[in-house]
């Protein structure tokens, strides 16, 4: 008999919808769905999808608790062998589900789980270490190069075979050692290394020092009537018709607006430029996103000094970490120059 | 993009609606918002009440700017 999988997807895989249907609640449906009928082709036959839960982006991360308890009570009576969810690809959304739900089924119903996504996804640096995450191209159009890594690795999970180490095996780095024996002691293995770094060849080390990407808080405001206070956002406010043309997703630029004349952003004067969330309530009222009309406010009751006259944004949807690191370095630069004492940043 | 800035030295409060995200991108000061598409509003609520609603997230986030922290905080 085969393998019973349980297979999770997000309303845009479902084929329900786009952003318009990311509030959808979980549901479950029997057999497989969109993504599921190519998983199922990988099983060759020895492993079977027998339900696909649907879950709405947004609902998912906006109701974590109550998606993740109704999610396991509609698929604790299948008495599957393995839960897969995804491949999320660069959806920051999907992938945190992805992630949320697999660990959750691993700890809840001991089934054993696994997902895919792009390393740049937030859901993998959150769930990397206690889930396997194959790791994916950054769109979509990876589903064909993805799907069989996780079927393979799905295989060796429902079987009980030997997984092998993550470059291998394709997940990503969960920071566990297991012992094995090498060809060479680990002196020779050392030198060889050497030899290959002075001469520069590549090499691959046995021991990845850790990143601790971290900063440390900005000190506290003292004085917060005296405070210049700026506004940032990812979540893409530009004035209408978007002049600078900020992509909708994977932005490359960021835009800087004057707003020392505003006292309320207006939908006959502002809008979104982001692609990744429904835009209607944004467009309707973009204070919604960036709050300038409580914050004129509190500027005119002295509770703060004043606001920085430019406001700064982009469109934080897809795009590339090393983008909004840049684009960060130079807003901050900026406002260091300006004076600015304390920023508030919203994201969607 | 929090990071970024705050690596100047410039405290930044985050507001967003996905607290998970913003922990593990490394926010320091962190403010719960309301949902995904409108985080700092809600179009069920008439104006006023969405006036104050919005309101009392920015009095948060300011009230967090002028807290010392030693490490990522939440401002429930």
């Amino acid at each position: 008999m085969a393998y019973k999988v349980i297979h999770y997807i997000n309303q845009f895989f479902a084929n329900i919808g786009g952003e318009e249907m990311a509030h959808i609640a979980p549901e479950i449906r029997e057999g497989a769905v969109g993504p599921g009928l190519g998983l199922n082709q990988q099983f060759k036959g020895e492993a079977e999808i027998i339900a696909t839960v649907v879950c709405g982006d947004s609902y998912f991360n906006e109701n974590i608790e109550a998606a993740t308890t109704k999610i396991i009570d509609l698929i604790k009576d299948y008495q599957a062998d393995l839960f897969i969810a995804g491949p999320a690809f660069n959806a920051g959304r999907y992938g945190t589900a992805c992630g949320t739900i697999c660990k959750a089924v691993q700890d809840k119903l001991n089934i054993p789980t696994l997902t895919g996504m792009y390393i740049e996804n937030p859901g993998a640096d959150m769930f990397k270490k206690e889930v396997y995450i194959i790791e994916t191209s950054n769109a979509a159009t990876g589903m064909r190069k993805a799907l069989p890594k996780i079927g393979s690795l799905a295989m060796k999970i429902v079987k009980g075979e030997d997984i092998l180490d993550a470059k291998t095996e394709g997940y990503m780095l969960r920071g566990i050692r297991k012992n094995y024996f090498a060809d060479k002691i680990g002196a020779e293995r050392a030198v060889d290394m050497l030899v290959k770094k002075l001469t520069g060849e590549e090499y691959t080390t046995e021991y990845p020092m850790p990143e601790f990407d971290r900063v440390n808080p900005g000190a506290a405001i003292k004085d917060l009537s005296k405070a210049r206070i700026a506004l940032v956002t990812s979540g893409g406010i530009v004035p209408k018709g978007n002049p600078d043309h900020i992509e909708s997703s994977s932005a490359s630029k960021y835009g800087k607006y004057e707003i020392s004349k505003v006292s309320d952003l207006t939908s006959a004067e502002y809008e979104t430029a982001h692609g990744g969330y429904d835009p209607v309530y944004a467009n309707e009222e973009p204070d919604r996103v960036l709050p300038l009309d409580v914050l004129r406010d509190l500027e005119k009751e002295g509770v703060i000094g004043s606001i920085h006259p430019y406001f700064y944004t982009t469109v934080g949807n897809g795009t590339a970490v090393k983008s909004a690191k840049a684009f960060s370095e130079e807003i901050a630069g900026k406002l260091l120059n300006d004076g600015v004492d304390a920023v508030i940043l919203t994201s969607t | 993009m929090v990071k970024g800035i705050e690596a100047t030295g410039i405290p930044v409060v985050h507001i967003c609606t996905i607290v998970p995200i913003s922990k593990t991108v490394g926010a320091n000061r962190i403010v719960p918002a309301i949902a995904i598409p409108h985080p700092l509003g809600n179009p069920k609520v008439d104006k006023d009440e969405e006036y104050k609603l919005r309101r009392k997230i920015v009095e948060k986030s300011l009230k967090a700017l002028t807290t010392e922290i030693d490490g990522q905080t939440v401002f429930e």
